[in-house]
């Protein structure tokens, strides 16, 4: 069947020895249709099916606004934080020795096989005002658990390790003789991080940035303990969906998400056009 | 490295400033460190002290409370259900995907990462519209008696839905990396497709695919968002062990639910330390060069 179609112009594959391709990639397709394309049409469609005065009801109300703010700012606001510490805990880990370097290597990676809901109760026991940390600045009047800030700090743990492996990997391959072209025309050490390092590493920590924000804004698990949950102050996106399948308000619960899923594959997209740009630009991407 | 062997022979020139000095170094360790410490090291202290609060006894009768127990035993059928499904799916697409060539394959690739950018909720959501009572399929399942939703087959699907990505995303850079060239030198000596995929890729892959089944596990056993809106929270029977977590921590019994979040938090810590040797050992026969 190759030959026959390799023959003439376009064609769907290029001919191979190698056997399998027809029921690996049939079983794939069918797989990933049954499992995940299919679904996640449905949502689409029951969507469309709301009609577009009904969908924008929802979607303008300020509860569901309120929620929306709170997911993507928070997301924002945590993936920020972690573009600074990440590239800082990637900074020491690739170019310092210290003891124990081999063990705070691997427990950045925590947060990826950490299950969310321990994470949320553990985070939740540490900031709340009787906790360790959370006792630690109560006496100035700061209160994190059960507040807007709550939600930022279980996004930051969970987005460190994306910006910190996305950015670790790009800082090994640094050539060292351009710091060294550079000190030797006369920069201080600043300057050299600052003009030449950084420029080198901005498509890497952006990539991080994007990784660890999307993830962030559909993240449940760790932020709803430490959350609070008071509608439109600490309530976020999906547990908004959670609370309006509770009541079988199917419809809202299907626009809040398609609007996440629609922003969300716009970063996704987004994340796709740096790598290709800074591919171009350094040699060098995901 | 010239300017190091000019620097060896004249003493008395400054060595170029290609690291911070020694204060900047320690200061930002110093910092780097704490911040991990912080969001880290201390969240997962937290877990088997509180656990431990009331000693050992304590833990371990919550931790046989029936409950408790179901839990861990559905949490354990899932994994045993998802994770092959997803490791068959994976070495299928990555076979597809790393040994041709054919048109599409980026948006393929875009397709299998899908999963890892719906929020957890919307993934539990998907199956919630498909199966519901108010959709298409709803009343045909109903008048057949059977049960997906709040049910054993809607955790399972949820969770499969969660771990797609995870074996076939490991799998694809690294086969990518090796080539088609070792299987094309056993089928040209008469082995079989089958011969060919046992004998020569799998022993190729195997380290890889470990570490990708690895990962997936640990998701799967964790996974909270998509099962919890699936799940029905129906004591003893749907609930895995990070809602059994949930459901102990809301009533206030926290050594109860730090019992089972340890025991999570043992599968987490596991799965770092087998995930660090992996790599640390077989660094090369686990990422392709164009993973991480």
């Amino acid at each position: 069947m190759a030959i026959a179609l390799a023959q003439h112009g376009w064609r769907f594959r290029r001919p191979s020895v190698i056997p399998g391709f027809g029921l690996t990639f049939g079983f794939s397709i069918v797989y990933l249709s049954l499992i995940v394309l299919i679904p996640l049409a449905g949502v689409v469609w029951r969507s469309a099916s709301l009609g577009w005065p009904e969908f924008w009801r929802i979607a303008s109300d300020p509860r569901t606004l309120g929620a929306l703010k709170m997911s993507f700012g928070g997301a924002l606001a945590a993936a920020a934080i972690n573009i600074v510490f990440g590239t800082l805990v990637a900074w020491v880990l690739v170019r310092y020795r210290f003891p124990g370097k081999r063990v705070v290597d691997a427990m950045v990676d925590l947060p990826f096989a950490l299950p969310t809901a321990v994470a949320g109760i553990a985070l939740t026991t540490l900031y709340a005002p009787n906790g360790w940390i959370g006792g630690l600045v109560a006496p100035l009047g700061l209160k994190i658990a059960y507040t807007p800030l709550g939600i930022i700090v279980a996004m930051i743990f969970i987005g460190l390790p994306f910006v910190v492996r996305t950015v670790q990997p790009v800082m090994e391959e640094i050539d060292r003789e351009v710091e060294e072209a550079a000190a030797t025309l006369g920069a201080r050490r600043g300057q050299t991080v600052l003009r030449v390092i950084l420029p080198g590493l901005a498509p890497a920590i952006l990539t991080g940035f994007a990784l660890a924000f999307a993830r962030a804004v559909g993240e449940y698990g760790s932020v709803i303990f430490i959350a609070g949950n008071i509608p439109y102050v600490s309530e976020i996106a999906p547990l908004l969906i959670v609370i309006r399948l509770e009541e079988y308000n199917y419809a809202a619960a299907t626009a809040i998400a398609t609007m996440m899923l629609a922003i969300s594959f716009a970063m996704l997209f987004a994340i796709n056009l740096i790598q290709a740009w800074s591919r171009r630009r350094y040699g060098y991407g995901s | 490295m010239a300017v190091d062997q000019i620097v060896l022979g004249v003493q008395a020139l400054p060595r170029p400033a290609v690291t911070e000095r020694r204060a900047t170094r320690i200061a930002l360790t110093i910092i780097a460190l704490l911040f991990l410490a912080v969001f880290l090291v201390l969240p997962l202290m937290i877990v088997f002290l509180q656990a431990f609060a009331n000693g050992v006894g304590a833990y371990l009768g919550a931790l046989q409370e029936p409950d408790s127990v179901a839990a861990i035993r559905l949490t354990l059928l899932v994994a045993v259900i998802a994770v092959p499904l997803n490791l068959i799916f994976g070495v299928a697409a990555a076979w597809a995907v790393a040994k041709f060539e054919f048109k599409g394959k980026a948006f393929l690739i875009t397709l299998i990462d899908l999963p890892f950018s719906v929020s957890p909720v919307i993934s539990g959501l998907v199956y919630v519209l498909l199966f519901g009572s108010q959709s298409l399929l709803g009343p045909w399942l109903t008048a057949h008696g059977i049960q997906i939703l709040f049910a054993v087959p809607g955790i399972v699907l949820a969770t499969i839905f969660v771990t797609f990505p995870f074996v076939a995303r490991e799998l694809i850079p690294l086969m990518e990396d090796q080539g088609a060239a070792d299987e094309e030198a056993a089928l040209s000596l008469g082995a079989s497709g089958w011969q060919t995929f046992m004998r020569v890729t799998l022993p190729n892959i195997k380290w890889g695919l470990l570490y990708g089944v690895l990962l997936c596990n640990a998701r799967a056993m964790g996974e909270f968002g998509a099962v919890s809106v699936v799940s029905g929270h129906i004591r003893g029977l749907t609930n895995t062990m990070p809602l059994q977590v949930e459901i102990l921590y809301n009533e206030y019994n926290f050594a109860g639910a730090f019992a089972v979040a340890s025991l999570l938090a043992l599968l987490a810590l596991v799965t770092l330390i087998v995930k660090t040797l992996l790599e640390f050992r077989y660094r090369d026969a686990i990422s392709g060069s164009t993973g991480h």
